[in-house]
């Protein structure tokens, strides 16, 4: 792959992240203070059960395509509310698969969103480590300000 | 504040079954001070406007629906569609079918913005409808708009030849017609459904 199209990849996917994350701070105020941290934290207990049911769920003697293509829908949007655009995209690929009944295709793609998600997980838990360091410091959370 | 008339507030039940996105869509209302109820369901969303199941016809059964004057009333509700995905096809269905706006997820204050004309354009077609009945109750005079998420799994059946996206707004339909209909809490005084 080209140097610039790496760039851009790395620019689209970090903007991505920080552009909901920002968005997510807007909805934060003095009534929900917290609203930030409880959204990513649904987000990942949400994500973590969906892994488990399609990890369950392409296990089966006979999969069910069709719920495993639910579960990777609703994986699918609620990246794309947080930002996770890499798990987003890990899930498009994903359905494809779902669609012509690949249980191959299918698992590979379940290790990469797993992967994605985990790399995610660990950058938006980093993100909030911070926030909690700095209002422990005393310091307000800086907001995030990215232009789409 | 003081204002002559009782001030209405706006009503958004947002149907959507993710639990992530329905945190959203209520803050986002909530900030843009609409009062919110989600639910995770179609059918929970009828239910809350005061369909029940047995009162609600099957699709098979309604081919030339008739409207009575009570129904028309919630032929007023405005129904906003939000999606994570872009298919024009679908969208343009939705639009085709009576719904106001499509939202692509994740939605923003601007998207949320869009609504109040919407509702206001309602609560205008209904304020000739409501003198006729007695318009004191504060349920009455509520505002309420309804989004609908497009893409829950309980309504994913692709092979139907009604459309998911259509479904929604047909169920809707279909649930105003028989006469002995529970009156619904709501009297879409520009209840607004936003569906996903």
């Amino acid at each position: 792959m080209e140097v610039d199209q790496l760039q851009r990849s790395f620019r689209d996917y970090t903007n991505a992240l920080f552009r909901e994350f920002g968005q997510l701070q807007l909805l934060q105020d003095e009534s929900n203070p917290d609203f930030v941290v409880e959204v990513v934290s649904l987000f990942f207990e949400d994500s973590e059960r969906l892994l488990n049911d399609l990890t369950t769920a392409l296990d089966q003697q006979n999969v069910d395509f069709k719920k495993i293509d639910a579960h990777v829908h609703q994986l699918k949007g609620s990246s794309s509310s947080i930002g996770a655009q890499r798990v987003r995209n890990a899930c498009t690929d994903f359905r494809s698969f779902c669609e012509v009944q690949n249980v191959e295709g299918c698992l590979k793609c379940l290790q990469n969103v797993k992967q994605e998600y985990l790399l995610v997980k660990a950058k938006l838990e980093a993100l909030l480590r911070l926030e909690q360091q700095i209002l422990a410091a005393g310091g307000t959370v800086p907001m995030l300000d990215y232009i789409a | 504040m003081g204002m002559a008339a009782a001030e209405a507030q706006f009503h958004v039940l947002a149907v959507d079954d993710s639990l992530i996105d329905r945190k959203l869509i209520e803050r986002l209302l909530k900030t843009s001070s609409y009062q919110v109820t989600t639910v995770d369901s179609g059918s929970k969303a009828l239910e809350f406007l005061g369909w029940h199941d047995n009162d609600m016809c099957t699709k098979q059964e309604l081919i030339s629906p008739k409207i009575n004057q009570e129904s028309s009333n919630l032929r007023n509700i405005p129904v906003v569609i939000m999606s994570s995905e872009n298919v024009p096809s679908r969208i343009n269905r939705c639009l085709e079918e009576g719904a106001e706006e499509f939202f692509l997820k994740p939605v923003r204050l601007a998207d949320v913005n869009k609504l109040k004309p919407h509702m206001m354009k309602a609560k205008g077609k209904n304020v000739q409808k409501n003198e006729e009945h007695s318009p004191n109750s504060e349920e009455e005079e509520a505002e309420i708009e309804v989004e609908i998420n497009l893409e829950s799994p309980s309504q994913a059946q692709p092979q139907a030849s009604q459309t998911n996206s259509n479904s929604k707004r047909k169920s809707v339909e279909e649930g105003r017609l028989s006469p002995d209909r529970t009156r619904p809490r709501y009297n879409a005084n520009g209840l607004t459904v936003m569906s996903s």
